[in-house]
This record gives C-alpha cells, sequence and structure tokens, in this order.
C-alpha cells in the first residue's frame, strides 16, 4: 500500500477521532466533578444532530414560514445552548437526587433517558437516517493536502473540534476558573468553604459536557446521516475509548481519542472486517497489561 | 425461611405448573426465559454487586451456538443446550477474568465494550445469517421420545431447565460461597483483610452467571426456534438490569416478578413501536428514583422481614 493511501486513511481516521476526542473529553469532565458515567451522552450527540436537522429541514414549515432554514451556523451555536440547557435540568432536578447512593445508579439514570430520547426520535424519524442538507456553501468542496484530495468539510471539523477541545483542556488546566473546578473534584467540601456554590457548579459542568456532545452532534450531521441510533452505535465505543485512556486526565481524554480514530482509519485501509472491532481489542491489551488506562492513575 | 419466601416458593411452583392450560404456552416459556435469564444476572449485581452491561453476549451468543449445534450438527435439544451453556461460561470466564481488573462504573463500560464485539461477530460471521439471524432451528425430540414441537411438551422441558437453573441459584447463594459474595458486596477492603481471594470469587461468580445466562438464551432459542441479533444487543444487556432492578437485586424471587412484569408490558406494547422503548426508559428512570429496592424488596421491607 503507499504511503499516499496511508496518509489518506489517517486523515479519515482522524475524522472520526474527533468525534471520540470531543465525547470522551465531555465524559471526562463529567465523571470527574460527579462521578457520573453519562449513559446518555450518546442520546445529547444524537439530540444536536436532530437541532441542526430540525432547525434547517422542519421548524419553518412548521411555523408556517417554508422558505425559512436555521443556518448551519446558527445550529453550530444553537445546539449546544438547547441540548447544554436539557443537561442542566437532568442534572439538577434528576442526578442530583442520586448523589448519596452508590455510583451505578447515575450510570442506569443515564441509560433510561437515552432509551427515552432514543426512542422518542425513532418515532417520527427514519431509523436508517435523514440527510442533513444544510452544509454551507463555503464549506462544500475539497481541498488539495498535497497528498490528496480532502473534503473542506470534513477538513472543517477537524479543526474546530481540535480548536474546541484544547480550549477547553486549556480553561481547565490553566486558568483560575479551572483551578477551581478541579478544587472541586479534590476537595468540594472545601472548595464551598471558601464560598463558591459548588452545586451551581456541578450543575455547569454537567451542562458544559453535554454542550460538548451537542456540537459534536452538529458537526456530524452533514456527515454522516441524522439517525436517531447515531448516539448508540458510537458511545459504546466512545466508552472503550475511555476504558483505553482512562479517566483521570482532561488530555489523555483528548489524545487517546484522536489517536483511537487513527488506528481505526488505519485498520479500514489494512484489514477492513476488522475496523469495527479494533478498538475493543485494544481495549482488552490495554486491560491486560496497564489496567488502570493509558492515562490512569493507579490507586 | 420467611413466611414470604415460603409463599413465594408455593406460588412459583404452581403457577409454572398450571401456566401453560391459562396462557399461551410460548408466552409462558418466553417468561421463564427471561426470569431465568434475569435471575442469572441477579446473582452477580444483587449478591456480587458488580453491574454487567454485556450479559447479552452470554444470553445471545448461547442463542446462536445452541442453534447452530442443533441445527447443522444435529444435536438433540438437551446436548444443544448444554453447548450452548458451555460456550457462555467460558466466555463468561474470559471476559470476567478483563473486566474483574476494574472497579464499578469501569467494570460496567468494560462488559459492554466486551459484548460489542459478540454483537459484531453474530452480525459478522458467516454461520449466523447477519442481519437476518439464524432460522429454522428445530426443537426435536427429548431423548429420542418425546416430541418437542407440541408446545405444552416442550413447555414443562423449559419449566424444568428454569427450575434447575433457579435451585442452582438458590444453593450458590445460600452457600458460603454466597455468603462471601454479599461480604465482597458490602465491603471489598474487609473481605480481603479477611484472607479472601477477592478476585477468584468474582470470578466464579461471573462465571456461574454468564452460564446461566447462557442457559435461558440457549432454551430461548429452542422455543422460539431462532436466534437474532435482538439477543447479542446492548439493549437486551439494558432490559436484564431493569428486571432485576424493578423486581429487586439481591432477592431470590425479585428478578422472576421484574422479568414478567417486563416481558409482559413489551407484549402488550407490541403494536406501538418504539413506545416500548420509551416505555422501558421510563421505568428505568422511575425505578432508579423513586424505587430502588424492587416490587420484592419493597414487599420484604414492609412485611418487616430480614431478607427475601
Amino acid at each position: 500500500m503507499s504511503l499516499n493511501a496511508i496518509l489518506a486513511q489517517t486523515m479519515l481516521g482522524l475524522s472520526q477521532g474527533v468525534f471520540y476526542a470531543m465525547l470522551s473529553l465531555g465524559l471526562a469532565i463529567i465523571f470527574g466533578l460527579l462521578n457520573v458515567i453519562n449513559f446518555a451522552h450518546g442520546a445529547l450527540y444524537m439530540l444536536g444532530a436532530f437541532v441542526a436537522l430540525i432547525g434547517y429541514s422542519y421548524l419553518g414549515p412548521w411555523l408556517g414560514q417554508p422558505d425559512w432554514h436555521m443556518g448551519f451556523w446558527t445550529a453550530l451555536v444553537v445546539a449546544p445552548l438547547l441540548v447544554g440547557g436539557l443537561g442542566m435540568l437532568i442534572e439538577r432536578f434528576l442526578l442530583r437526587r442520586l448523589y448519596d447512593f452508590d455510583h451505578i445508579y447515575g450510570l442506569l439514570l443515564t441509560f433510561g433517558i437515552a432509551l427515552i430520547l432514543q426512542g422518542l426520535f425513532a418515532n417520527y424519524f427514519n431509523i436508517s437516517g435523514t440527510p442533513y442538507p444544510g452544509q454551507p456553501e463555503s464549506l462544500s468542496g475539497i481541498v488539495n493536502l498535497g497528498f490528496m484530495y480532502f473534503p473542506k468539510y470534513r477538513l472543517f471539523a477537524i479543526l474546530l473540534s481540535i480548536v474546541v477541545c484544547f480550549a477547553t483542556w486549556f480553561v481547565i488546566e490553566r486558568t483560575s476558573l479551572g483551578a477551581v473546578l478541579r478544587a472541586g473534584v479534590e476537595n468540594p467540601k472545601l472548595v464551598e468553604a471558601f464560598g463558591i456554590n459548588v452545586p451551581r457548579m456541578v450543575t455547569l459542568t454537567f451542562g458544559f459536557g453535554v454542550a460538548l456532545a451537542a456540537l459534536a452532534g452538529v458537526l456530524a450531521a452533514p456527515i454522516y446521516s441524522v439517525s436517531p441510533l447515531m448516539g448508540a452505535d458510537l458511545i459504546i465505543t466512545v466508552f472503550a475509548v475511555v476504558v483505553i485512556g482512562g479517566m483521570g486526565s482532561i488530555l489523555g481524554a483528548i489524545v487517546t481519542g484522536l489517536m483511537l480514530g487513527l488506528v481505526q482509519g488505519l485498520t479500514q485501509a489494512l484489514y477492513p472486517p476488522a475496523a469495527n472491532t479494533v478498538i475493543f481489542f485494544i481495549m482488552v491489551v490495554v486491560l491486560l497489561i496497564r489496567p488502570a488506562g493509558l492515562f490512569g492513575k493507579v490507586v | 425461611m420467611s413466611v414470604m419466601n415460603r409463599v413465594f416458593w408455593i406460588v412459583l411452583i404452581v403457577a409454572g405448573l398450571i401456566a401453560p392450560h391459562f396462557v399461551y404456552p410460548v408466552f409462558a416459556m418466553k417468561l421463564l426465559c427471561f426470569a431465568l435469564f434475569a435471575c442469572a444476572f441477579n446473582l452477580l449485581l444483587g449478591y456480587a454487586g458488580l453491574l454487567s452491561f454485556g450479559h447479552a453476549a452470554f444470553f445471545g451468543g448461547a442463542a446462536y451456538i445452541t442453534g447452530h449445534a442443533v441445527k447443522v450438527w444435529g444435536l438433540s435439544p438437551l446436548p444443544g443446550i448444554l453447548v450452548g451453556t458451555l460456550f457462555a461460561m467460558v466466555l463468561g470466564a474470559i471476559f470476567g477474568s478483563l473486566a474483574i481488573r476494574r472497579q464499578g462504573i469501569y467494570f460496567a463500560m468494560i462488559t459492554l465494550a466486551l459484548a460489542q464485539i459478540i454483537f459484531f461477530l453474530a452480525l459478522k460471521l458467516p454461520f449466523t445469517g447477519g442481519e437476518n439471524g439464524l432460522q429454522g432451528v428445530p426443537r426435536g425430540t427429548l431423548l429420542g421420545v418425546v416430541d418437542l414441537s407440541d408446545p405444552i411438551a416442550m413447555y414443562y422441558v423449559v419449566f424444568a431447565i428454569f427450575m434447575i437453573g433457579f435451585l442452582i441459584i438458590y444453593r450458590t447463594v445460600h452457600s458460603p460461597f454466597g455468603q462471601i459474595l454479599t461480604a465482597i458486596r458490602e465491603n471489598e477492603p474487609r473481605a480481603r483483610s479477611l484472607g479472601y481471594d477477592v478476585e477468584r470469587f468474582k470470578l466464579i461468580a461471573f462465571t456461574i452467571s454468564a452460564a446461566l445466562a447462557g442457559t435461558a438464551g440457549a432454551t430461548k432459542a429452542l422455543v422460539f426456534q431462532f436466534a437474532s441479533l435482538t439477543d447479542v444487543h446492548w439493549q437486551m444487556s439494558g432490559e436484564v438490569v431493569l428486571m432485576t432492578l424493578l423486581g429487586g437485586m439481591g432477592t431470590l424471587f425479585g428478578p422472576v416478578a421484574g422479568a414478567v412484569t417486563i416481558v409482559t408490558l413489551q407484549n402488550e406494547l407490541a403494536g406501538f413501536g418504539s413506545w416500548v422503548q420509551v416505555a422501558i426508559g421510563s421505568i428505568f428512570v422511575v425505578c432508579v428514583l423513586l424505587f430502588r429496592r424492587g416490587f420484592v424488596g419493597e414487599l420484604a421491607r414492609r412485611l418487616g422481614a430480614k431478607s427475601a
């Protein structure tokens, strides 16, 4: 196989990897503060994509304005806000009641929420997917990367995701806001004693993690077709990514996500039948040689 | 044995014996298969405190293996079910030894991810029939004598299998081994400090649970005469969690009650498409928020019984 073909698969792998990175980053942020694995993360990613689709194709006709569309750029802002808001409601009114109990109840609650969201959308939308027609004109076409021609939109999705991921990392690890957040992870009681409203911080953090998922959903809409099951299939792979990376580190979540996207892309090129399962097998190997995960702290 | 438990035993056996004369036998068999599946799952979640989100791999994996063994290799029903059970047991030992390397939420995620490998295999391997599933599995004849295409005869075989599985679980829970499992659930570091090899106990519990989940799946493959992707899908793993939770985890009869409720509900709502999923999800949410003890656990508390 030529070098160019491998580079081409690498780019495709990267464009998958950024979605793993954004979702596992959101999961890691939420897990850090709440000790909850958000099973609904995939469903909320799906919801983000549907906000974009409904805004573009359905909302205008529903409001009696068949010619009105909510554009892609608007969706990129509106969807994370809406879905993040929903996430905050979920945290404030449902999850918060469970913090005194075993952490598995949080997992089970969010699993139930995932089923509800998925079931609702499966009633009204085609399971096999609806294409999103709202990809902006300025991002259509292809660019020449030197070794291959690459869809301009995918390049945009990769760059934007990486910028968002590293901006998140910067805020958490390098600013005073992030310091408060990290202190909240270590010792919530003490942070509260400094006059910081920890429950509100938890709600906002959950909302932010969910907003990242919704943003990923909007970015995915023009690439993959929008389907009620798009998140369910993805989230299990992302769980494996999280097990491989360990959830101890923000940077770890990002790097592991990108790396596994690349590995999957290369597998697609070298041995296609294994492309769906390669990440799970890597998880098995990591569990055998480094059970705490690549970036996990050994307890 | 408490009065409540005695009543449960009597109800279970009497209801089991007369059921096919009152409800559609295939439906009654479906109830028994899922009840056994939930009881096997409960052994792990309720007694060892380990939440597996991958039990569909054992249930569905065994269904495919038994289906193949009976249909292609021509095994008779009981050896067929045995082969499926053995497969689930070996798979359980492998998955278990990997998953127990991490605790709590990670354990759930690992089992889920491992089960997804089985799902992809079931989708891609040539013998499974891909999207269509493995169809046309013959029920055969029991020991060369009883023709199992008769639903009533098949029912009593399934009931016998269920009772054997249930008794194995009962014996396991009420043995020194079961006591140690409970000790690990309640306080793992303490069990360890008392000198128990916690990993080994967890692994054995996982393997028994997987094997019996396999028996349930294998039996279901014979009852319905097919194995399908639904059986190995992660949603199936979620459903068995719900059955156990709803009935009462850590209670002997709770999973049976939970399985009967959920399967009946799915049957009643079968014409409403994805609303079934919405209903299941809503029960999950309500159960986790308000009803963590489940039917039987709640009943036991009200009656003031020590254990159910």
